[in-house]
């Protein structure tokens, strides 16, 4: 009986229930542990009862590798003097030599120094903004007025940075409306969108405007499950709303923080692509050249494949490196950070 | 319900914040209107431009000389700058490419994402790396230059198909998808095998028609982002004709100068509310969407960004 029910197409009804024995299948009538014996038979096994659900995992994998996997590969063009009729087959190994390149480049230098300088600014003033305008949502105790608010809050998250720029210059760009209205007013027009000086704060309005509301939609969420129970024994206790909101609200509110802010950091070196590359003929490349941008005007529009890629790497690793620092930190701090619920 | 009657004046009082917890006290007046100045502000910040924009886009060729170049209220509403732009090819053209690449793109998406969520939702073979694969992709990127190697390797440049399949799977949507398959019951499951469902029939059957509202939110998720994309069409694409709606809008607000010749139009409506008009046509299918959106998506991004 063994042998025969073992080929035959044993018994769906009993596959992947959670069995005691790990690799064992009831259908064979193969029991008492044998299956720990013969690992590449239950390897075999399970192959057999998973084939369908393997191959949904086809499509996703076959993404994976091409349009990640692959491509991380083709990294090692930062360490070759990359040419494109050669090939990365035949292109000439250089060893680190684009990236000593790079820092002696003060191009690539200003892009780095620019992409940090946006980016505190980002986490200083953009970070809080939503956390605010959360606590007073959670405030509110009209329903209606929450609900108008979230709809009108939310709603830019959803457009293009094309056309939050868009927006923008026609508000407050040189023929703006903004600018139109002074000038009618006798008052010299203010180059918002064209200073170098103040790109910084456009920026993070421009990245308030877009997505403030919708970072708020977390913070709700937490808010919404701090247990009202504590607020009504603090009150109770004679504790005032800023006293509730120190000693309640915030404490309740630091996994979500503390997770933001992991994100946030290692977020830290795309400051934002599309809304940097938009402006950057505008405010001119001093200013607006970031990592990401010098990435893509010395690779694809230069041809420098080589410096950019290696431009690309060198960010991308520092990235994924401060993520795993700021998260090692979480940790310390007592917190779950983002990779906990792997661990778990 | 007799003291109701008895006291006249309370029900109104009461009425008036049935919902304040009994504990909290009144909010001062200062705070009430830092908080009103703050919360009317930052929504007039978001609706002024629009506001701004559809007018502009409606306005008629006096008013908008009067005003300046922008107007807040069309006094004569025509729709003469859209019919402008809709003479010309380019505008034409490039909605039917943002029409095509969001639908195939996110039918597309939809179905790798769910397969694989599903498919590593339950405990088979190879499910835990093949997760850990996909989480490793919100760590760290391949980087700008690899990835354009590749879609030139794969002869995609100057394709439409460079706009959509790199797009098809996202891992946020693939997290949340598949933290929502896990909360199935598998005794649901287990049942619909013992009476003969293949893995497929089950998906297909039982697992997709339970997820709706997580399907509807990831693809709307999806085809925003399609719809919205531009820098894949700034990197990939040439050929004018295969410009989406983003990169047209780039090209010809954004970056300014020459809209109307380009457009292939001889204008007679003012520039700027031609540009404004096509501003609108990015806008509105996003304006069509959103309430959809809204009605689901909190539920998605909590799930996803809170247990993710």
């Amino acid at each position: 009986m063994n042998s025969t029910t073992e080929e035959a197409p044993a018994l769906p009804e009993t596959r992947r229930v959670p069995v005691p024995v790990e690799g064992r299948n009831p259908g064979t009538g193969k029991r008492q542990g044998k299956a720990g014996k013969a690992p590449s038979q239950s390897f075999r096994n399970r192959l057999r009862r998973d084939k369908q659900m393997l191959l949904m995992m086809v499509p996703g994998v076959v993404f994976l590798l091409l349009f990640f996997y692959i491509p991380i590969l083709g990294n090692v063009i930062a360490f070759q003097d990359y040419q494109p009729y050669l090939g990365i087959g035949d292109s000439l190994y250089v060893g680190w030599q684009n990236f000593v390149d790079l820092f002696g480049n003060p191009d690539f230098i200003q892009a780095f120094r620019n992409t940090l300088y946006l980016a505190a600014w980002q986490l200083v003033f953009l970070f809080p903004v939503p956390l605010i305008l959360a606590l007073i949502v959670d405030s509110l105790i009209s329903t209606r007025v929450r609900q108008v608010f979230q709809s009108i809050a939310y709603l830019p998250h959803f457009l293009s940075w094309v056309l939050v720029i868009a927006f923008f210059q026609q508000m407050l760009g040189g023929a703006g409306f903004i600018n139109n209205t002074l000038r009618d007013f006798g008052l010299d027009p203010i180059p918002f969108m064209t200073n170098p000086d103040t790109f910084p704060l456009l920026v993070v309005v421009q990245m308030i405007w877009k997505d403030a509301g919708w970072a708020m939609i977390i913070f709700l969420a937490a808010l919404a499950s701090i247990d009202a129970s504590l607020y009504e024994a603090a009150a109770a206790d004679g504790a005032g709303r800023w006293r509730r909101m120190w000693h309640i609200t915030l404490p309740g509110l630091r996994p979500v923080i503390v997770l933001l802010l992991i994100l946030r950091i290692g977020d830290i070196l795309s400051v934002g692509f599309e809304q940097f590359i938009l402006q950057r003929d505008a405010v001119g490349a001093g200013a607006a050249e970031v990592l990401d941008t010098f990435t893509y005007y010395t690779g694809v529009i230069g041809g420098g494949w080589s410096s950019g890629a290696a431009a690309g790497l060198a960010k991308g690793i520092v990235g994924a490196l401060l993520i795993y620092g700021a998260n090692k930190l979480a940790h310390r701090f007592g917190e779950d950070g983002i990779f906990a619920k792997q661990a778990r | 319900m007799a003291t109701t009657t008895l006291f006249k004046k309370k029900p109104r009082e009461l009425s008036y914040n049935p919902k304040r917890p009994v504990w909290k006290e009144r909010p001062s007046a200062l705070y009430q209107t830092v908080k009103g100045v703050i919360l009317v502000l930052f929504s007039l910040s978001i609706l002024a431009p629009i506001m701004l924009v559809v007018s502009t886009s409606l306005a008629d060729n006096e008013q908008l000389v009067r005003a300046g170049g922008f107007v807040m209220w069309p006094e004569r509403p025509t729709l003469e700058a859209y019919e402008t732009i809709f003479r010309g090819p380019m505008v034409l053209q490039s909605l039917g490419v943002s029409l095509f690449i969001t639908a195939v793109g996110t039918i597309l998406a939809l179905f790798v994402t769910i397969t694989m969520a599903y498919a590593t939702s339950r405990s088979v073979l190879f499910g835990r790396p093949v997760v850990l694969a996909v989480l490793f992709t919100l760590l760290f990127a391949p980087g700008l230059i690899p990835s354009f190697l590749m879609i030139r390797e794969l002869g995609l440049l100057d394709s439409i198909w460079s706009l959509i399949l790199p797009g098809i799977f996202g891992a946020f949507n693939f997290v949340v998808m598949r933290s929502f398959f896990m909360n199935i019951p598998g005794e649901l499951i287990e049942s619909a095998r013992i009476d003969g469902a293949n893995d497929w029939q089950i998906l297909w059957r039982i697992v997709m028609p339970l997820s709706k509202a997580v399907i509807a939110v990831v693809g709307l998720f999806y085809a925003v982002g399609f719809w919205n994309s531009f820098f894949n069409a700034l990197l990939y694409i040439n050929d004018h004709s295969k410009w989406p709606i983003q990169l047209l809008l780039r090209n010809f607000v954004v970056q300014g100068s020459g809209a109307a010749d380009q457009l292939g139009i001889t204008t007679t409506p003012p520039p700027q509310s031609i540009q404004m008009a096509v501003v609108v046509v990015a806008l509105v299918p996003i304006l069509m969407v959103y309430p959809f959106l809204q009605k689901h998506f909190a539920k998605g991004v909590i799930t996803g960004a809170v247990k993710g």
